[in-house]
């Protein structure tokens, strides 16, 4: 595939020069550098299809789940610990007392976090990270990127992710052998729980990377703005086509007045 | 999914009309739901993720009670105008035919998930709303999933469902944008159409 994303080849072979440069220069606001992403997930799609999900799909196939549950509750854990100290962040005490809470008890009673006993008591599971709280906080997200084996992010929650691995508990195990393979599992535990969502998203998508990068920032967005996000502007506009039909955004909330208006938080992006 | 699934045959099977059209948004989606969930929890062909089986089960329970040409409209965004009254029904019925194998793969995927229910919050008048449910996964932050609903003479009728915030039907708008650009409607019923006869993801 050459680097030109496809809207810029197609309307390139249809129309005349004026559009193509448009469309160069700005092809998607969030997504600037999408040749680049683009050409990242072919690599990205290459390796994984070779090695890395054919890995995931064995470990889901002959690891019995009773093991691979322990596996993810143990990293779980380690992601509670997180999700309380960015509530914390954010100003969310209680939340952050129930995430404190889960840790302590799976931990101490859990056997490490490998039994999530706080779930089966009803305290329940929040997920938080440092984009979010940098969201939260009113730093926008920046551009768009695909991390080839990592994935779907954007500046804002690529930065987000680094200090988390930095400061995360992982890295303060000496044994460099225990770590890295501490570092392998969490990472195939994380592989193997994508693979049903990326078949649905296999199934669903036209243009895979683009179905993918829409999904996750409007999870990322939906995620900032604690499930409320405000109506966006439609993106349609920017083109130089038919005038919008009624039907364009939904409304996504119900037309209740006021208590449904989002409250929240600087716009974050 | 599930839900609604079971909602729909339960619904076709015994119902009177006139009682669907009298229930209320939030009790279809539960009923639906739970119909869809026993529906599957009887039958060892739907657990195994039986292809022919688990799309017969979509299309007879839940496709009724989704407005298919809303979903299309929404999803073409300025484009739908564009098409003509032949390409909007095709469209619709490929659009459709893409939105049942993606249930039909989600509802395998995610069959062992746990549904709950929030209360609808919506005066009696409304005939749009959003009705919010959320999946539990074990050792997973619960997903929400709400469905917009409008309020037809046929009972109500979801024009979207929104996973996580991210909504199914506006998520293709910027790729059916593009490809109607590109290639025109016509273009896109052909994109659709050769997605819809690739092999299905497993």
């Amino acid at each position: 595939m050459t680097t030109l994303p496809m809207p810029c080849r197609r309307v390139g072979v249809a129309l005349a020069g004026a559009l193509l440069a448009a469309c160069a220069a700005a092809p998607n606001k969030d997504d600037p550098f999408e040749p680049w992403n683009r050409a990242m997930y072919e690599v990205h799609t290459a390796v994984d299809d070779a090695v890395i999900k054919p890995v995931a799909q064995a470990y889901v196939a002959y690891v019995p789940e009773l093991i691979r549950t322990g596996v993810s509750n143990f990293f779980g854990n380690i992601d509670d610990l997180f999700t309380g100290i960015n509530n914390v962040l954010e100003g969310r005490g209680n939340q952050a007392g129930d995430d404190f809470g889960r840790v302590l008890l799976n931990t101490t009673m859990g056997m490490g976090g490998v039994f999530d006993l706080a779930s089966m008591m009803g305290i329940p599971k929040d997920k938080k990270d440092f984009g979010i709280t940098f969201g939260k906080w009113g730093i926008p997200q920046g551009p768009y990127l695909f991390v080839p084996l990592f994935g779907p992010t954007t500046v804002r929650d690529g930065t987000g992710t680094l200090v988390r691995y930095f400061i995360g508990p992982v890295g303060y195990i000496d044994n460099i052998p225990v770590r890295n393979t501490l570092y392998g599992i969490g990472y195939l535990d994380l592989r193997a729980q994508a693979l049903s969502a990326e078949s649905v998203l296999e199934t669903a998508a036209i243009d895979r990377y683009r179905f993918l990068r829409n999904a996750y920032l409007q999870n990322r967005r939906f995620q900032v703005y604690e499930g409320k996000p405000p109506p966006e502007e439609d993106e349609d506009s920017g083109a130089p086509q038919t005038p919008p039909a009624q039907m364009q955004t939904p409304p996504a909330q119900p037309k209740t007045p006021s208590a449904q208006q989002p409250t929240p938080a600087p716009p974050a992006k | 999914m599930v839900r609604f699934l079971i909602r729909t045959l339960l619904l076709f099977a015994f119902a009177a009309p006139l009682a669907l059209a009298q229930e209320a948004p939030d009790v279809l989606v539960k009923r639906i739901a739970e119909e869809t969930l026993a529906a599957i929890r009887a039958d060892k062909d739907l657990q195994a993720g039986n292809p022919v089986k688990v799309k017969e089960l979509i299309e007879t329970k839940l496709v009724p009670h989704f407005d298919t040409m809303r979903m299309t409209a929404l999803a073409m965004g300025r484009n739908w105008r564009a098409a003509g009254p032949e390409q909007q029904k095709e469209l619709t019925e490929q659009f459709k035919t893409l939105l049942i194998r993606t249930y039909s793969n989600a509802l395998t995927n995610y069959r062992d998930n746990k549904m709950s229910y929030q209360p609808l919050r919506a005066n009696p008048g409304d005939t749009d709303v959003t009705v919010r449910t959320q999946v539990t996964r074990p050792g997973q932050a619960p997903v929400p999933i709400d469905y917009s609903m409008e309020k037809t003479p046929e009972g109500w009728k979801a024009y979207d469902v929104v996973v996580a915030g991210v909504s199914l039907v506006t998520n293709y708008r910027d790729e059916f944008n593009d490809i109607v650009r590109g290639s025109g409607v016509d273009g896109l019923i052909k994109a659709l159409k050769a997605k819809n006869q690739s092999p299905a993801a497993k």
